[in-house]
């Protein structure tokens, strides 16, 4: 039987955009939304259409398919590491219906050919891929890309990502010239001048510890420098988006920068709101990720900044690694940790459980917002005519992550073990169940992604 | 949004720092805050008495157990107190160094461990470049290991040798170290480690104990760092910003920065002099005569500042540039007595690792 629709009944709708939070049913056909109606009143799911697939959501929330503007697929290149295909499954298993991949690949995604490589069915994605493609050749950080050639094939931003910009006049055309080809510069904000051979924060537990540090500066300084050239280049409208803020300072500057009416967005990864330098512990290498976990005065101002609202979007900064390179002494260990599957477990156990943000705001820093700030058009919002990418979910349930279950290939996380909120019951993309938690019993077939998780249960 | 009122409001709960989980096996020393207090005078104690035990008796401690020396440093005075200390207590050792292994092929920190293991060594002294090694050897191995300097982290051997020899000369009545007791092998032997083979919180109150130089850097400094102030000791640290961040005091209670080397010099009744790492400065540029105007321990400094301290000297000492050749061979140095005292730490150490029934 060949599923073109799918009715979601008897489940809360919560969809920040649209501005609803009441009881709905929804009905999805042919990678829409076809019909939100109230309980039981949906008008085109009876009759003869016996294609219809239905979903009992009593209990649970139905909400817009969260939304990750910042992960590694490792793919072209690194595929011990991770996948297109077991890294958007992961993205599924945690609720996520879009991702945008970033392009620190091997080789480096610069070109519009890597770009649609990356978009091709042959990957396998579970879900859709939104590559974020290289502002510089290879991202040296010397010449500027063609931006209208990567736009069109499907590059939704440019960023050196791990290589920050450094030279001011390469940030400026980078600047100007994804702001004419209508594109979102993202940076990774590190002076990193002032970080080598750095492997965490600076401060008091870097010293204890024997490791060199990365002083908060190194990030706030260069967001400031980009800030400042966002406002020099005001005319040409630039859009500047901040990765992963992880200091007091940089999101000061952020806050700043908006009260001057510049367009400068930021994320926060869940990392940096719940974690700190102590976290490192004894040079546990699962604590190490660059921005690195830094002092609790920066992680306290992460939250307030979530909970303020400058924060624009969380994002995970997924960044797969093979068991052995992270097995390794603690400044030799690559930096990075995965987030895809706990972003929303524990966005809803502490800002929602603990620190009262309504569910609401959370959903949309996952979904709206990023959706909003990148221009994804028909997404993170599920009104009539919008994609079908829903996430269907318990708000109430608690469970506990376990790494080795984890859809990734990569196990690397400091979350192990933890207890989360909120179980994905569904993950629908464009029309199509990505993932099904399979311990309710529910049986699908049908699609790849199906097949794997009949296989996983 | 309210973007000013972002200084002080909720006090929000957040998740609590983990657990540590090391060491996983008892026998390890992989920091001195692996010893308690209690663990530090049976340390101390074991050490006297395997000093002044027959070596024939000695030697069947350990007989023919196996024990891998791990070195990706070069290391002239741990390395050989260590496989003295062990061979001493009957031990068979073997030493695996960087240049000389399939290290050199790229084996990871883990496999060789577990390598070693494999071989039949029961424990491993690992001697490693990068902070924390200890850590990931002991998760990997499960063996006893004990850290003979890891990175810029830490050498708690070192320390407790530099405890040994603190106390060696400690008078307790009247609070200070005396130099002068060096060199008298009768009263050693009738009092060998003076009066404090048992230590506690209050045994070095009232006493300052002075680290100069490259504190950054310096594994000995973080070790004794972590110990003198458990016993009751005032720990200064003397250098230049460079070598000595701010962060470096706030690390314990107990622990100062005086950065006038006089001043502190004044204050201290033992120094222990550092020298430059220039391996790890890392692109650190140093005016280094201007460091030995500041920094360096001359006789003249000594006679006016600190004539009565004990001088101290983790080595290798660079003659002429921490210090001069003077003071090291004046009659205040303790240095040499420090390798000394090495073995005797290290041999009860190694009895620790190997008998302490992980």
């Amino acid at each position: 039987m060949k599923v073109t629709a799918i009715a979601i009944r008897g489940g809360h709708l919560i969809d920040p955009a649209a501005g609803v939070d009441a009881l709905k049913d929804i009905l999805l056909k042919d990678g829409r939304v076809a019909e939100i109606a109230g309980p039981g009143k949906l008008k085109h799911a009876e009759g003869p259409h016996t294609e219809i697939e239905s979903l009992d959501a009593t209990g649970l929330v139905i909400a817009p398919g969260l939304i990750d503007i910042h992960v590694h697929l490792r793919e072209p290149g690194q595929g011990y590491k991770e996948t297109i295909a077991t890294g958007t499954a992961a993205a599924a298993a945690g609720g996520f219906t879009a991702v945008a991949a970033m392009p620190n690949t091997i080789p480096v995604n610069d070109s519009p050919e890597i770009t649609r490589w990356m978009q091709e069915a042959e990957r396998g994605a579970a879900i859709r891929v939104f590559p974020i493609a290289a502002a510089t050749r290879g991202s040296k950080g010397e010449a500027i890309n063609d931006y209208s050639a990567l736009k069109a094939a499907g590059a939704i931003a440019v960023t050196d990502d791990g290589h920050p910009i450094l030279k001011d006049n390469i940030m400026r055309e980078t600047l100007t010239g994804a702001a004419r080809a209508g594109l979102s510069v993202i940076q990774h904000a590190e002076d990193t001048r002032l970080t080598q051979g750095a492997s965490m924060n600076l401060g008091r537990v870097s010293f204890r510890l024997g490791l060199r540090g990365m002083p908060p500066e190194a990030e706030s300084s260069l967001v400031e420098r980009d800030i400042g050239l966002v406002a020099e280049l005001r005319e040409a409208h630039p859009h500047l988006h901040v990765a992963h803020t992880s200091t007091a300072a940089a999101v000061a500057a952020v806050r700043q920068a908006r009260r001057n009416g510049l367009r400068v967005t930021c994320e926060v990864a869940p990392h940096h709101f719940l974690l700190t330098e102590e976290h490192v512990g004894l040079y546990n290498t699962h604590a190490k990720m660059n921005p690195p976990l830094r002092s609790a005065a920066d992680r306290d101002a992460m939250i307030e900044a979530i909970l303020d609202g400058v924060i624009d979007a969380i994002a995970t900064d997924h960044a797969p690694h093979a068991q052995h390179e992270k097995e390794v002494e603690f400044e030799h260990a690559p930096n990075g940790i995965t987030g895809l599957e706990t972003a929303l477990g524990l966005a809803l156990k502490w800002l929602h459980g603990e620190w009262k943000m309504p569910l609401g705001r959370v959903l949309s820093l996952m979904s709206a917002q990023p959706a909003a700030l990148l221009g994804l058009k028909g997404r993170g919002t599920l009104t009539v005519g919008s994609y079908a990418d829903v996430v269907v979910f318990d708000p109430k349930a608690e469970w506990t992550y376990r790494a080795t279950e984890s859809k990734s290939k990569a196990k690397n996380t400091p979350f192990d073990g933890w207890t989360m909120q909120g179980r994905v019951q569904w993950t629908i993309s464009e029309g199509h169940i990505a993932y099904a938690n399979s311990e309710k019993g529910i049986a699908v077939a049908g699609s790849e992604g199906r097949a794997e998780q009949a296989n996983h249960a | 949004m309210n973007p000013t009122a972002t200084a002080t409001r909720r006090t929000l709960s957040t998740p609590p720092a983990p657990e540590s989980s090391f060491p996983y096996n008892r026998g390890s020393l992989l920091s001195v805050l692996d010893l308690s207090i209690e663990g530090v005078s049976r340390v101390l104690r074991r050490a006297t008495e395997l000093e002044f035990m027959n070596p024939i008796r000695r030697n069947t401690i350990l007989a023919k157990r196996r024990l891998a020396l791990l070195f990706y440093e070069s290391s002239t005075r741990t390395r050989t107190s260590f496989e003295l200390a062990a061979k001493a207590l009957g031990a068979d050792t073997t030493l695996v160094s960087s240049l000389s292994s399939s290290i050199e092929k790229g084996e990871s920190l883990k496999d060789t461990g577990l390598t070693l293991r494999a071989l039949g060594a029961e424990g491993i002294i690992l001697r490693h470049n990068s902070s924390g090694a200890a850590w990931l050897l002991e998760a990997s191995t499960r063996l006893p290991v004990v850290n003979a300097g890891d990175g810029m982290h830490e050498h708690p051997t070192q320390a407790l040798l530099d405890l040994r020899t603190i106390l060696a000369h400690f008078d307790p009545e009247t609070r200070t170290c005396q130099p002068e007791r060096i060199n008298r092998p009768a009263e050693r032997v009738s009092r060998p480690m003076g009066p404090a083979t048992t230590v506690g919180s209050d045994t070095l109150a009232g006493v300052t104990i002075c680290i100069v130089g490259d504190i950054l850097h310096s594994r000995v400094a973080r070790s004794n760092m972590l110990l003198l102030p458990r016993l009751g000791a005032r720990v200064l640290l003397c250098g230049p910003k460079e070598l000595l961040p701010e962060q470096a005091a706030h690390s314990d209670p107990g622990i100062e920065i005086e950065r006038d080397f006089d001043a502190a010099l004044r204050q201290s009744q033992a120094v222990i002099m550092l020298r430059i790492q220039a391996e790890r400065l890392a692109g650190l540029q140093l005016d280094l005569d201007e460091y030995k105007a500041r920094y360096q321990l001359t006789g003249q400094r000594l006679a006016v500042h600190a004539p009565s301290a004990l001088v101290m000297h983790p080595g290798p000492i660079i003659r002429g540039m921490e210090i001069t050749a003077g003071v090291a061979d004046g009659p205040q140095s303790a240095i040499l007595e420090q390798v000394t005292n090495g073995v005797a730490i290290r041999m009860a150490v190694i009895e620790r690792a190997l008998t302490a029934g992980g």
